[in-house]
């Protein structure tokens, strides 16, 4: 099984996000370097807009994720209500 | 009368569809083979341009708001580093020597880059792909932007800024590196390109350069760095996927595009390794706070990532690089090699060297227990006893350059680390040297490229390299004064040792200012 993984600027935009992408993915584990955090997961990984929301109180577009993203690994796929990254083998 | 606006917003898949796929059209007056000349020379095969998928689906307004957002972020960061003299948080001085030669070496790229995605945006005939390469070529050139304007800052204080991103590219010995890897690409086909920057460069191999290095300059207190080093890498993520969606797409629409694609990988993939040998040092030596050593970067984002992504591309017939098994080998040995070779050149160089401390050295020691105690432990340390009994070793004799990488041949023979490695091919009757297998390959296959590359040794041995209107007859001439003269490199100031140099001595005078008030 491959490793995907996905990581941001730590700051408070993202502590939302990554709290919602460890709950939503009990596989992932957390990897925190100097100013950035990067998430892997054996497999793949989802990030979900409705958990994203519940925490921030407000309508989250998943693309407002561009804007603190660092690096991501795996094949992606994004519509309105979850991005997933997977690799397929 | 009051429009009825009550109909349900576009959701993001038929948003991109209409905004992707919507405004292209077949071309009338000229035939579309002669609207893009260049898309079939290479021999790639395309039946089915729809086939492309962008898979973040961003559509031009969505990458406005949010890259507004991002410039704003950084500015922000820019402004607060400059108002509270950040330059005097960072770690100690010698740092800003990696931020030299990333100004020097990289920003250049960045602009390189924004012209060739805009040239294969140009070149390819299908809506999704052209969409996404415009994106790209004006993150790039935001890239180039940001970051010549952030370091600039650094410019107001210290040495070796003054010529920035564009002069020296074009002339300075160990710059030909980056930039005839860039010209390479960018003077081939579309496809060949996007293989070479799309996939090999910015999903293989991005990671190696930002990550750590943009970690290592937050570790290294160096804020404006960083924040242009994440600012510019949160774009990165959409050009990985748009590489590895490019390589995908190829390999999908007909099976003949396997071999080429396959020769372009190892070609790219070995090219990109031998310019990352800089970004290895840079970690290895020139950050006075260490975040990981090249070697563990390398295992963690070649080895492990690339090997998940090389596992997932087997199903298309496509196989690891050739090169994979001297990269095994090669990552224990070549940021020694090549901190010795800048240690050496310090003084044709525009940033400062230094040997690295015992406590420095203990930690090369821990991180490559095979190599470093073996074979460069022992030559740092003479090299220390020379300088200590004042006489600092100087490399006065100009090495043998790559015909490919263009790198100096210092690497070593991949079974014997003591021996330096060559490799000689003949092509209408003359000889050429490249630094290993890789390179041999690459130029055996097309030497009438590799042929015209623009070597800094051969043309300072030309008399290509000093100011206009030197005369090289006058008694005294010195020539290695003006070929600094011609790189803009003051001698004495941006060159030579980091002790003892002007960095050194403000950075020490600025930062007791800064605690003190006398």
């Amino acid at each position: 099984m491959s490793t995907v993984f996905i990581a941001f600027q730590t700051n408070e935009e993202t502590r939302p996000i990554i709290e919602s992408i460890l709950e939503d993915n009990p596989h992932a584990v957390l990897d925190e370097q100097p100013a950035m955090v990067k998430i892997n997961a054996e497999g793949s990984l989802v990030i979900r807009r409705a958990s994203i929301e519940e925490r921030i109180g407000r309508d989250f577009d998943l693309q407002e994720l561009q804007v603190n993203l660092i690096t991501l690994s795996g094949n992606l796929d994004e519509d309105d209500d979850q991005l997933t990254l997977a690799w397929k083998n | 009368m009051d429009m009825k606006a009550n109909k349900k917003k576009l959701g993001l898949k038929e948003k991109y569809a209409h905004m992707t796929r919507g405004l292209g059209w077949e071309t009338t007056y000229q035939p579309m083979d002669k609207v893009f000349p260049q898309a079939t020379f290479e021999g790639i095969k395309i039946h089915d341009w729809e086939k492309w998928e962008d898979p973040f689906r961003l559509t031009m307004d969505a990458y406005w708001k949010y890259q507004a957002e991002k410039e704003r972020k950084l500015y922000a960061v820019l402004d607060a580093f400059a108002q509270n003299n950040g330059h005097l948080g960072i770690t100690d001085a010698r740092y800003l020597n990696a931020v030299k030669l990333f100004l020097t070496g990289i920003s250049p790229l960045e602009y390189v880059a924004h012209r060739g995605f805009a040239a294969a945006g140009r070149n390819f005939p299908g809506v999704g792909p052209r969409v996404a390469c415009l994106m790209q070529s004006i993150d790039e050139i935001r890239h180039a932007q940001t970051q010549i304007h952030a370091l600039s800052n650094y410019n107001k204080f210290y040495e070796g800024f003054h010529a920035g991103a564009t002069h020296q590219i074009e002339r300075v010995w160990y710059l030909s590196v980056p930039k005839s890897f860039f010209d390479d690409a960018f003077s081939a086909g579309p496809f060949e390109w996007m293989i070479a920057i799309g996939f090999s460069f910015e999903y293989v191999l991005t990671n190696l350069l930002f990550v750590p290095f943009m970690s290592g300059a937050a570790y290294n207190g160096d804020m404006a760095t960083v924040t242009f080093g994440f600012s510019a890498q949160s774009d990165e993520a959409r050009h990985m996927t748009l590489g590895l969606e490019c390589i995908k797409f190829m390999l999908e629409q007909d099976p003949d595009n396997l071999p080429i694609v396959q020769k372009w990988i190892d070609k790219w993939a070995w090219r990109g390794i031998r310019v990352l040998t800089l970004v290895g040092m840079m970690m290895d030596y020139m950050l006075p706070k260490r975040v990981m050593s090249w070697k563990e970067a390398w295992e963690i984002y070649f080895e492990q990532n690339g090997g998940a992504l090389f596992n997932d591309l087997a199903k298309y017939g496509i196989k690891v690089p050739e090169c994979i098994t001297q990269c095994t080998v090669d990552k224990e040995h070549i940021s020694h090699q090549a901190w010795a070779t800048f240690y050496q050149y310090a003084h044709a160089s525009a940033f400062h060297t230094w040997l690295p401390n015992d406590e420095e050295m203990d930690w090369l020691s821990a991180k490559y227990p095979n190599t470093f105690d073996k074979y460069y432990r022992p030559r740092f340390t003479q090299w220390r006893e020379m300088a200590d009994r004042g006489e600092r070793f100087y490399n006065n004799t100009l090495p043998m350059l790559c015909q490919v990488c263009q790198i100096p041949m210092v690497f070593t023979e991949p079974d014997d680390p003591t021996k330096i490695c060559y490799r000689e091919s003949e092509y209408q009757g003359e000889k050429y040297h490249t630094c290993s297998d890789g390179c041999q390959r690459i130029f055996d296959d097309e030497p009438e490229k590799y042929i015209q590359a623009w070597l800094p040794v051969h043309q300072i041995f030309q008399g290509n390299c000093w100011p206009e209107g030197t005369d090289p007859t006058v008694e005294g001439f010195d020539p290695l004064l003006k070929v600094l003269e011609w790189y803009h490199l003051e001698n004495g100031k941006d060159n030579m040792d980091y002790e003892g140099s002007g960095d050194q001595a403000n950075f020490a005078a600025w930062r007791g200012m800064a605690t003190q008030n006398t």
